[in-house]
């Protein structure tokens, strides 16, 4: 089933997540309905537990909803098997984590080179990708190390540069300032500007205010259901390409 | 391609990440994997040495054996037990005319002999057993000439040792053997096919006889001149008997030319004994280290096992963020189960290498026929079935083990597997019941350690196991107290003894790292809430030593059912209750510090820093 109503990169539709039964029934996301246009940087705002990291994770196929409907790209997602959305991640989705998760035992090289290998790219074409994004997010001459010895805000550049690597147009960040300093989340953030800047769609879950001001769009949410929709005007498009070389 | 290096380079860089659980592992597997591989190579050796032997020294294809009046003849019908064939001193001189018919004997090609034999007591130093004094003429015999080893034939005043028995009290040519209180220097060590090597002198055959008060169990064998054996006879009054070495026409017809004369002869005539009967003889030693090495493979088998679950179980507690980090990539969950799977296949491959090589490496020392028969020049080769089966088993009980909890791992969710969040645990209705009587330190530590009781039932069961093991190697100690077992079995029962104990100590060391990782975040919280370091500490110890303390305790008659099911016939004699007191002792002591260790560590991680 395809949608193909709109240039929407993701759309969903009553989409819920419950956990428990009876009287212990928790809605975590809770009759969500989103339009998320190709492009858009969207940021996903509320206190804790409202249920952001969990749509997040719906939207990305990192779990399945309970209920409602979902499009990536105009496919139905949805009712995907775990193996089908498995190839959707590789293909179609780059996470970008609060706790960086990278692989410890992988070099920072490694790390970005592991999607594009899973995606059945050549061992020399996943190289080169690699070697080219991270030489993007300013880190060519950290190739070699283990995130154990980079630091908080290197191993999140890492992280970016890993959810780029398949040319993925979504790229969806839990948190992504949570665990960084000041500077650190400016580079970060900077790092946000330059992929939207390249035409890639975005959605950040953030209490961060510097994150949702970056945004062209904020939702809030409260106890799984959204409670507001404001368009920031597109005034934070620019081209930090010059920083990062993305795009440019 | 992009994938399978993928699987090749996150397999392999996580051995090296974690490598100290790797090479446990490996340990484990490696254990069973060397033992499997001497038992294979101990097939068929038994009996190639004594063939060389009997080659190269012309050995007899019959001896017969003429004791004193035949009253107290302690030959092949009487005395094959050891200690058996009982027979005191004196007697009057054999008649040797009685072996004459022998010498010309249908099929009787050739003979040598008779040589006149007595038996008494030996002392080297602060050293004293029993030996058998063969005398032998200086010149070479046309049948059973031994091959000498070392030095010299016999000569007047000079004795030669069975090289076997020389090699278990390290004699050495120069050295001087009070025999019966006659001293000779020893010029030569020799082998010989003519009579099972030291320590079965007597365990086919020849038999055995008492001597004044010393113990007749497994003689050593000395030659000295026919003279000299005389002098030994006259000083020591001892017992006097003839060995006539006979060569047929047809060899392989010997047991049965052996049994036709044995089924007609009375008690004055000579007792015949075929080559086949001493060959099995010296196959003893092979086959008693056959039958240890196969009981300790049962055992190693199942501790090795039960090592492999719970090495597994604590990787996999380990690995749940790294599979949710592989999932969120676009890894599949057959991906994951591969990856996971692949990983515990090379450490499965290394082990079979290890263990392949280990074996082969003990193969000599296990499998050769000792000293008193000769060995083959060439190293132990490694068949091509044995290093497959090694192989095989190696990696199958790797992936057998891994297999369902790689599984299991592979389908959980992503989601769930990023948060690492502890895996809820099982509540036991009797476990709450009787903890709440205990003290704070113990009743945290019963519930915390209480969560994986099927972790708890491994635990007892490998130091079970162990124990059941130990037990059994000190039973055939103190069955067989006051005799030799020799180096071979003594090497075989130290191998899988310290197997066990280094399996076990494995077991104990993972199941205590698992349960302090695992139980982490409740004692950080426990903490949190008041408990000190200490009582974090002595809890689980006290609670991990529980299970272990019955597994010791369930181990003890296990030993003995053990020892039983593997022993052919005689009676079993139980250590004492102090011995098997202070192995228990030493055991929990032992593991209680392995325990307590990986959880002292972890007491010293902030609080905060834990439940962040």
């Amino acid at each position: 089933m395809t949608d193909t109503d709109g240039p929407w990169a993701l759309r969903a539709r009553g989409l819920r997540k419950e956990y428990g039964s009876g009287e212990g029934l928790v809605r975590a996301v809770d009759d969500v309905s989103l339009d998320i246009a190709r492009g858009e940087m969207l940021a996903v705002t509320g206190p804790s537990g409202c249920g952001k990291s969990t749509l997040l994770h719906l939207l990305g196929g990192l779990d399945r909803p309970s209920g409602g409907e979902l499009w990536l790209a105009g496919e139905r997602i949805d009712r995907y098997s775990e193996r089908a959305l498995a190839h959707l991640r590789r293909k179609q989705v780059g996470f970008v984590f609060q706790a960086f998760h990278l692989m410890d035992e992988l070099t920072a090289q490694e790390n970005v080179e592991l999607p594009a290998l899973l995606a059945g790219r050549s061992p020399r074409e996943a190289q080169q990708r690699a070697r080219q994004l991270l030489q993007q997010v300013g880190l060519a001459d950290r190739a070699g190390h283990l995130p154990t010895m980079l630091s908080g805000g290197q191993r999140q550049r890492v992280a970016i540069a890993r959810a780029l690597v398949n040319e993925t147009q979504l790229v969806l960040a839990d948190e992504p300032t949570g665990n960084l300093d000041s500077a650190a989340s400016s580079d970060v953030l900077r790092l946000f500007q330059a992929v939207r800047g390249i035409g890639l769609t975005v959605v950040i879950v953030t209490h961060d205010e510097r994150v949702a001001a970056i945004t062209d769009r904020r939702v809030a949410m409260r106890d799984g259901a959204f409670v507001g929709d404001t368009r920031s005007g597109g005034s934070t498009r620019g081209n930090l390409a010059d920083y990062t070389g993305i795009g440019g | 391609m992009g994938e399978l290096l993928a699987i090749y380079r996150l397999a392999v860089r996580d051995i090296r990440h974690r490598s100290a659980q790797a090479i446990l592992l490996l340990l484990a597997i490696a254990a069973g994997a060397a033992t499997l591989t001497l038992g294979l190579s101990l097939q068929g050796t038994a009996s190639n040495p004594y063939a060389r032997t009997r080659a190269v020294t012309n050995g007899p294809d019959v001896v017969a054996t003429l004791f004193s009046d035949g009253s107290n003849a302690p030959g092949p019908n009487a005395g094959s037990t050891p200690g058996a064939g009982g027979g005191s001193a004196g007697g009057g001189q054999p008649d040797t005319a009685a072996l004459s018919p022998l010498e010309h004997a249908s099929g009787v090609v050739a003979y040598s002999g008779p040589f006149p034999v007595t038996w008494t007591v030996f002392q080297t130093g602060h050293t004293t057993g029993s030996v058998e004094v063969e005398g032998r003429s200086t010149a070479a015999s046309s049948v059973d000439q031994p091959k000498l080893l070392q030095g010299s034939w016999v000569r007047p005043g000079g004795v030669v040792v069975e090289a076997g028995f020389a090699n278990a009290f390290n004699l050495h040519v120069g050295d001087r053997l009070d025999l019966g209180g006659v001293t000779f220097p020893i010029v030569g060590t020799a082998v010989t096919a003519a009579i099972p090597t030291y320590p079965d002198t007597c365990s086919k055959g020849e038999g055995c006889i008492l001597v004044n008060a010393a113990s007749s169990y497994n003689p050593g064998l000395v030659w000295a001149t026919e003279a000299n054996a005389q002098q030994v006879v006259q000083a020591t009054s001892g017992p006097l008997a003839y060995y006539l070495n006979l060569k047929l026409s047809a060899p392989a017809d010997a047991a049965a030319f052996a049994g036709r004369y044995n089924a007609n002869a009375s008690s004055t005539d000579p007792s015949l004994v075929s080559w086949q009967r001493i060959r099995d003889g010296d196959a003893q030693v092979v086959l008693k280290v056959q039958l240890i090495l196969f009981t300790g493979s049962w055992l190693l088998a199942l501790l090795a096992v039960a090592s492999v679950v719970v090495l597994v179980g604590g990787r996999m507690a380990e690995q749940t963020r790294r599979v949710g980090l592989l999932k969120a990539v676009g890894g599949t969950p057959r991906f994951v189960a591969v990856v996971l799977l692949a990983e515990h296949a090379l450490v499965g491959l290394g082990a079979a290498c290890v263990g392949l090589v280990v074996g082969w490496l003990a193969a000599p020392v296990i499998d050769s026929p000792g000293a008193g028969l000769l060995s083959s020049s060439s190293a132990p080769t490694l068949s091509a079935a044995t290093v497959a089966l090694v192989v095989v088993l190696a990696l199958g009980v790797a992936i057998v083990a891994t297999f369902v909890p790689a599984i299991r791992a592979a389908s959980q969710s992503t989601v769930a597997a990023l948060e690492d969040s502890a895996r809820p645990p099982r509540r036991s209705e009797a476990v709450i019941r009787f903890s709440t009587k205990l003290p704070p330190a113990l009743l945290l530590g019963a519930r915390l350690v209480g969560r994986r009781p099927r972790r708890l039932l491994l635990s007892a069961f490998s130091v079970a196991v162990a124990t059941c093991g130990l037990v059994a190697m000190l039973i055939l100690y103190a069955t067989t107290a006051g005799w030799s077992l020799g180096p071979r079995v003594t090497q075989a029962t130290t191998i899988i003894s310290v197997m066990l104990v280094v399996l076990a100590t494995v077991n104990a060391t993972f199941i205590s790292w698992t349960t302090a990782l695992e139980t982490r975040c409740p004692a950080a919280l426990a903490r949190a809430l008041g408990a000190t370091p200490e009582q974090v500490t002595i809890g689980l110890t006290v609670a991990n030593l529980t299970p272990a303390l019955v597994g010791a305790l369930l181990g003890i008659p296990g030993g003995v059912v053990v020892y039983d099911l593997a022993k052919h016939g005689g009676s079993t004699m139980l250590p004492s209750a102090v011995t098997l007191l202070v192995m228990v002792t030493a055991m929990l002591v032992v593991l209680g510090v392995l325990i307590a260790i990986p959880t002292r560590i972890g007491s010293r991680r902030s609080v905060a820093d834990v439940l962040q």
